[in-house]
């Protein structure tokens, strides 16, 4: 296998590291049209060295990566957060609790487990607008959002978000105008947050698995609102 | 640490690339990664906060080059070395040493579930005095850390109001480098946009940043 190109800093700090010469970086095994995802043509044997190395230790079970990547793949996801919304816009209790203790809210319908189990729901009104950000990484609540998409995980998304949230969400197609309060939150600690986006208008009539199929991922980051059709 | 991880404010890192219908992962190199991430941390060889200063250790200049899951494969790589699970030439070679022990992996694929389900939380119940109360105003301390710290630059020295105490969790700086956990007060603080910007931000927004108690001091 190719040696790892590059090592840690010694920890605590930035201290000396031995660089090792880094590979050069090909587009040749990149099957996604996706400029910003430039895959060094030997991380694919890196990560089957790896992996073959720890399975052989007995350190790491194949059968259990299939199932962790099964679960991220298919299981969890936004389709979760969207229910979520969906239960707080038809039942006012359950709004309530969720606005109260999004974690044990959540829980109710199944929804609990890890990058779960502090979650804050912060609500969007016609005077306030929410925006969830990590900037010093990628935390987000997997357990109802599933794992976070690359721009929220990108330099350009958690170094704007902060400093600048309405050009960011322009940048989205959502021109907020100056009387509306934006407010964004920062996941810096175990708190992961979810927005509880504004219920459209024109949508008295539909029941609770329509409304949650109205709700979209960006919408409960926040860069986005949910609209009736 | 003054990383380049810690990037709130900073300019030039260009437009952000939204994607519609973007896939959970781009290859499965990426999926694999992921997973063993994940589950080599059942070893306990390792904590949330190492493995998140893991990433922070990249250096600046390959930590802004790499995509993200190339960066959680350097961590991993790093991580099982540094712990002593796998030795430095069974990495380069892919191969345990002739006449090592096999082990047994903790987590198999019929527990994926239930410790995904149960989660793992970083709350403590145990009672700490909180230092500051809810619309108190605060100051984040003017602090530079040269380990791992969730205490970003642009809130540094800023002055704030405690929204929301979240309760009591473990201290990432501490635990990140295995001193302990030093659990203490998390608390939502609310920093308006000028404060930490100035006056070209807008006067209604505001930014809510999670600190623990070590991070701040009353203005």
């Amino acid at each position: 296998m190719p040696a790892p190109p590059v090592e840690l800093a010694t920890s605590p700090g930035p201290g000396p590291f031995a660089s090792r010469d880094i590979i050069a970086t090909t587009m040749a095994e990149h099957d996604h049209d996706h400029a910003h995802q430039a895959v060094p043509s030997d991380l694919t044997l890196r990560v089957k060295a790896l992996e073959s190395l720890l399975v052989e230790k007995g350190l790491v079970d194949p059968a259990a990566l299939d199932a962790l990547i099964e679960t991220y793949e298919h299981k969890v996801g936004p389709r979760n957060g969207a229910r979520v919304v969906a239960r707080a816009w038809v039942d006012p209790t359950f709004k309530q609790r969720l606005l109260a203790e999004g974690g044990s809210a959540i829980r109710e319908l199944g929804y609990g487990g890890a990058q779960g189990e502090n979650l804050v729901v912060v609500e969007n009104t016609p005077g306030v607008h929410n925006l969830v950000v990590c900037t010093l990484c990628s935390c987000y609540p997997w357990s109802v959002l599933g794992l976070p998409p690359v721009w929220y995980k990108s330099a350009p998304y958690r170094s704007r978000a902060v400093i600048d949230p309405r050009g960011v969400l322009r940048e989205f197609g959502l021109d907020l105008p100056e009387s509306v309060e934006v407010r964004v939150w920062d996941s810096t600690a175990e708190l992961r947050y979810l927005v509880l986006p504004e219920r459209p208008g024109g949508t008295e009539n539909l029941d609770e698995e329509a409304l949650a199929a109205l709700v979209t991922r960006d919408a409960m980051v926040g860069v986005a609102k949910v609209t009736a059709s | 640490m003054n990383g380049v991880h810690d990037m709130g404010g900073m300019h030039g890192m260009g437009l952000i690339e939204h994607e519609s219908n973007e896939p959970v992962f781009y290859a499965r190199w990426e999926a694999r990664t992921f997973a063993m991430n994940c589950l080599m941390g059942a070893w306990r060889k390792w904590n949330l906060d190492a493995s998140r200063h893991g990433i922070e250790r990249i250096p600046a200049a390959e930590y802004l080059r790499m995509s993200y899951y190339e960066k959680w494969l350097t961590r991993l790589e790093g991580l099982v070395v540094e712990s002593g699970l796998v030795t430095p030439a069974e990495l380069t070679s892919g191969r345990p040493l002739p006449g090592s022990a096999r082990a047994i992996p903790p987590v198999g694929a019929e527990q994926v579930a239930t410790t995904l389900g149960r989660g793992v939380s970083p709350r403590r119940d145990v009672t700490v005095a909180a230092k500051f109360q809810m619309g108190q105003r605060v100051r984040a301390r003017n602090a530079n850390p040269t380990g791992h710290t969730r205490l970003p630059r642009y809130a540094r020295g800023k002055v704030g109001t405690v929204d929301r105490d979240h309760g009591v969790f473990l201290f990432p700086d501490t635990n990140a480098h295995f001193l302990g956990e030093k659990p203490q007060h998390v608390y939502s603080v609310r920093f308006t946009a000028r404060e930490l910007w100035g006056s070209q931000a807008s006067p209604r927004d505001s930014v809510y940043i999670d600190m623990w108690d070590d991070y701040l001091e009353p203005a």
